[in-house]
């Protein structure tokens, strides 16, 4: 066991966990921020991808050591009150079915639009691929990254 | 303004009181105006299709309507409660819909799966929502001192013209709380043009909360003094536990036990929905996920091949009977070559028409095709899970199911505590495709929590779920065609058959159409489990059919659509033999429909395009795929589907599941298998187990829907069938081969230079 300062969501918060303990499992089961989803834990399907400096990475597979001071944004943190144009548009396009995969999806996509803000069909593919739905909403995922697009 | 149609029966209630605040509840319960048959929804009891639930009106005219079904995607938790708010004339920007946990007094007939939430519930929640309406208005009347009949009612308000009275039902709620209920045959349901809120889209009710990541999920469950478990299981079909060490996992950080959980008693008579691989497990509990999950790679277990077993389970009359499990280590290679032999028998006579034997004997031609696919693990986005807390003679579940009824019985048993004390609340599920039919894992946390006698949450891993079983079977079709000199198709023959079961629904097309029609069934034993998944026997047999019938066409000279219309008019006018169980004018009006929309005749450039349509869960599906290649690979530019499933209530939301259903079918038939070695699957997370993606997901998906007035019908499974076909057919026109084994993918990388 070992403490780690975390800064989530602009929080800083303490835990008291094993290092390799995946930051997933330390946002789930000890920060009780459970819109990070598990569905693999071997990073293949996106399901638990969140922000670490900016960038999307999938908390299943990053060990809570090594994240240091670095910033993590979860769905939790990506607004304040749901009204990201990623989230916006997801509920334009009312894109979720089960719904478990979607804050993964969000995740990924509002990390591809903060580097890339106009991207094409292919840049899309390229950032989503991560991010398996087994319900098949990816027509609406690409349709609603292009709303969030115009709208930044 | 049409009076329902609809028998009582004993067990069926309306029953109104006013609520403590102020205001009144609508309860109800009643059997469903129709039934599917048992063949589509398996061997379903008639009692699922009680439809229960409750409309609540406060003081204040909020308007809450409680969701009966368990959400598992197809937006039920949306739609359900449209009807109700329909007939109810309620502005649905007030309206609060609330998920109905399962109480064992009033929801106990809950039931997400063989689509038919919609159709099951379309005359009883209307009846609901006129009934509240009558109430309301029945209470105005007395308020106001004017008679019923010169009350109008529009979106929650009431309005007595002549006299200029006007109030919102939260007025009248108190009072009308405290009425008698009219008999519900009495009460009148609104015209269908007369529909506002059915047939607009409305957003997905839990939107928000899915976007912003609330808990909604059992997953997502935690409570004071909870403890976290997993399981291990044998790590192949046909092998059972031997014994394990303890002390290998008790001694590591956070881990507090481990133990043996066995699902079932000895004597417990199983239901058709108790599929469950290994009735044996162990259980590892500690104060954290990762712990548990870290403590499952050091539990040092032995295995032992299990010998054959029996089990009682309960027959539909109530009667048991012995179900074998048979011993050994299964392959897919074994499987292969049993069912290569199989196809070669003769099989079971399901349906004989005519003179099959002597058409084939003075045909011409003959045109053979065996089409064939794997086994398919469900894979819903979240593994299997659950929280249970039993406490003495009582247990309260909350996880992730489609049928908490049938489980209940079985916790009930395996606790040893009595059915009423036994309430599963219902979890949001990630995902079902049928899986979460089947209930083990409520009886395993259940067992869990009694045995360390505190609440607990246990989850699967992927590698877990996946090697599971309840799998969709592996299938084998024998297509026969027989043509005379002139290419006239005189007679059809299709044997098809599975492990462990066959997929052929005998009665429905191409029987009816064809003088000479012959279909046999067979099917080989096994001990990897299966279950019904999105369409189950459909989601095979569509795409052996239609790839057939693409082919004869061909062979024939003629337009594929043109060929099924002629045998669907043949049908229609002239039927050949009983119990068809399709109506051929819809058949043909969604395969016009779809050859309309997606402008049939005119290919695009570089796309080669392929048709299939199919009949299942009382809907007709046609479906058109246009793939191109680029870089020697096929892409899926457009999809076309029309859909003729009745009345759709919720447009926006149909479309979306609709789309969902081919994505699903194009990713099973490029990608989708689980196979077996020594009874293991080979595949057991994603790395290996190829999921369809974004990029090969279609570019395009249109679904159309045919505008008619009929009652509706299922939507959640339609669509997923005939895509199958759909895009073989393309890729058949795109490749110059066909393609008679499923997953297409390894068949296309060996295609050298695929034409452009
Ligand atoms: S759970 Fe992390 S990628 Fe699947
Ligand atoms: S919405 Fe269900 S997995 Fe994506």
């Amino acid at each position: 066991m070992a403490q780690f300062n975390l800064n989530i969501n602009g929080n800083s918060m303490n835990v008291d966990v094993d290092p390799n303990t995946p930051l997933l499992w330390v946002l789930r089961d000890h920060l009780d921020l459970v819109g990070t989803k598990f569905g693999c834990g071997i990073a293949q399907c996106g399901a638990c991808t969140v922000h670490v400096d900016g960038e999307a990475v999938r908390s299943c597979s990053y060990p809570v050591s090594v994240i240091e001071d670095k910033k993590v944004v979860t769905i939790e943190g990506l607004s304040e009150t749901g009204d990201h144009p990623v989230q916006k548009a997801w509920l334009e396009h009312d894109v979720p079915q089960c719904g478990y995969c979607q804050s993964g999806q969000i995740m990924s996509a509002a990390a591809l639009l903060k580097k890339n803000p106009t991207p094409n069909d292919e840049d899309i593919a390229n950032a989503m691929n991560g991010n398996i739905c087994r319900c098949g909403t990816y027509t609406r995922i690409k349709a609603a990254v292009k709303t969030a697009s115009q709208s930044l | 303004m049409t009076l329902i149609d609809k028998k009582l029966n004993r067990r069926s209630f309306l029953k109104v009181s006013t609520l403590a605040g102020g205001g009144m509840i609508l309860s109800f319960s009643w059997l469903a105006g129709c039934k599917p048959t048992a063949e589509e929804v398996l061997t379903m009891p008639d009692e699922w299709f009680e439809i229960n639930s409750y409309i609540k009106i406060g003081e204040n005219g909020a308007v809450t309507l409680f969701n009966p079904n368990p959400e598992f995607g197809s937006n039920v938790k949306t739609s359900l409660p449209m009807l109700l708010a329909e007939e109810l004339d309620v502005d649905w920007k007030y309206v609060f819909v609330e998920q109905a946990d399962f109480y064992p007094e009033r929801f106990d007939r809950q039931f997400t799966g063989g689509s038919q939430g919609i159709r099951s519930g379309w005359k009883p929640l209307r009846t609901a929502g006129a009934t509240a309406r009558h109430l309301i208005v029945a209470a105005a009347s007395q308020a106001w001192n004017v008679p019923a009949d010169e009350i109008t009612t529009n979106a929650g308000t009431i309005e007595h013209k002549s006299s200029g009275k006007k109030a919102g039902y939260g007025e009248m709620a108190s009072l009308a709380g405290t009425l008698e209920v009219p008999d519900p045959e009495s009460v009148k349901l609104k015209e269908i043009a007369d529909f506002k809120i059915i047939g607009n889209s409305k957003k997905n009710v839990d939107g928000i909360k899915i976007v912003t990541g609330k808990p909604m999920f059992a997953l997502d469950h935690k409570v004071e003094g909870m403890k976290y478990a997993a399981i291990v299981h044998p790590p192949a079909f046909g092998m059972k536990l031997k014994s394990f060490d303890k002390s290998s996992v008790t001694s590591l950080p956070g881990i507090q036990d481990a133990f043996e959980v066995k699902v079932f008693k000895d004597d417990y008579s199983r239901n058709f929905f108790d599929t469950t691989t290994f009735p044996e497990i162990i259980a590892i509990v500690g104060n954290s996920t990762w712990e548990v999950l870290q403590a499952k790679k050091s539990l040092k277990a032995e295995w032992e091949k299990a010998p054959e077993s029996t089990f009682p389970m309960a027959g539909r009359g109530g009667q048991a009977m012995d179900i074998k499990v048979p011993e050994g280590l299964e392959n897919s290679s074994s499987h292969k070559e049993k069912m290569a032999e199989y196809i070669t028998k003769p099989g079971n006579v399901l349906r004989k028409d005519g003179d099959p034997e002597g058409a084939f004997k003075s045909a011409a031609r003959v045109l053979e095709r065996t089409y064939s696919a794997p086994f398919l693990a469900h894979n819903t986005m979240e593994p299997m899970n659950a929280f249970a807390d039993v406490k003495g003679d009582k247990a309260i579940i909350y996880a992730p199911t489609q049928a908490p009824e049938l489980i209940r019985q079985t916790i009930s048993s395996s606790l040893g505590i009595p059915l009423e004390n036994v309430q599963i609340n219902l979890a949001r599920m990630g995902g079902g495709f049928g899986r979460r039919a089947y209930s083990h894992h409520l009886t395993e946390a259940a067992l869990i929590s009694q045995k360390i006698q505190a609440p607990v949450k246990m989850v699967y891993t992927r590698e877990d779920d996946m090697s599971a079983g309840v799998y969709r079977p592996t299938y084998a079709a024998t297509y026969r065609a027989a043509l005379d000199g002139n290419n006239n198709l005189l007679a059809l023959h299709v044997k098809a058959g599975g492990i462990p079961e066959s997929p052929i629904h005998a009665n429905r097309f191409p029987a009816g159409a064809i003088d000479n029609y012959l279909a046999e069934g067979w099917q080989i034993e096994s001990n990897i489990t299966i279950g019904a998944f999105r369409a189950p026997r459909s989601n095979f047999i569509a795409g052996a059919e239609q790839s057939f019938l693409d082919e004869l066409a061909e062979e024939m000279g003629k337009d594929p659509i043109d060929f099924r219309l002629e045998l669907l008019k043949r049908a229609e006018t002239n039927p050949v033999g009983e119990n068809n169980d399709y109506d051929p004018k819809r058949y043909a009006g969604v395969l016009e429909l779809v050859r309309e929309k997606s402008n049939w005749s005119s290919v695009p450039n570089g796309v080669s395009r392929g048709v299939s349509a199919y009949f299942c869960h009382n809907s007709y599906v046609a479906e058109v795929v246009d793939v191109s290649i680029k870089d020697n690979q096929p892409v899926v530019e457009s999809v076309f589907a029309a859909v003729d499933c009745g009345i759709v209530v919720n447009p926006d939301a149909a479309a979306n599941m609709g789309e969902g259903a081919i994505v699903d079918g194009i990713g099973n038939a490029f990608f989708g298998e689980m196979a077996f070695e020594n009874g293991a699957p080979t595949k057991t997370n994603f790395d290996k187990y190829r999921m369809i993606r974004h990029s090969e997901a279609p570019k395009k998906i249109e679904v159309h829907f045919v505008d008619n007035k009929e009652d509706p019908t299922g939507l959640g499974e339609p669509l997923f069938p005939p895509v199958f076909a759909a895009l073989g057919n393309s890729l058949y026109r795109a490749t110059g081969k066909r393609l008679y084994e499923q997953p297409f993918q390894p068949q296309i990388m060996q295609m050298e230079n695929l034409r452009m």
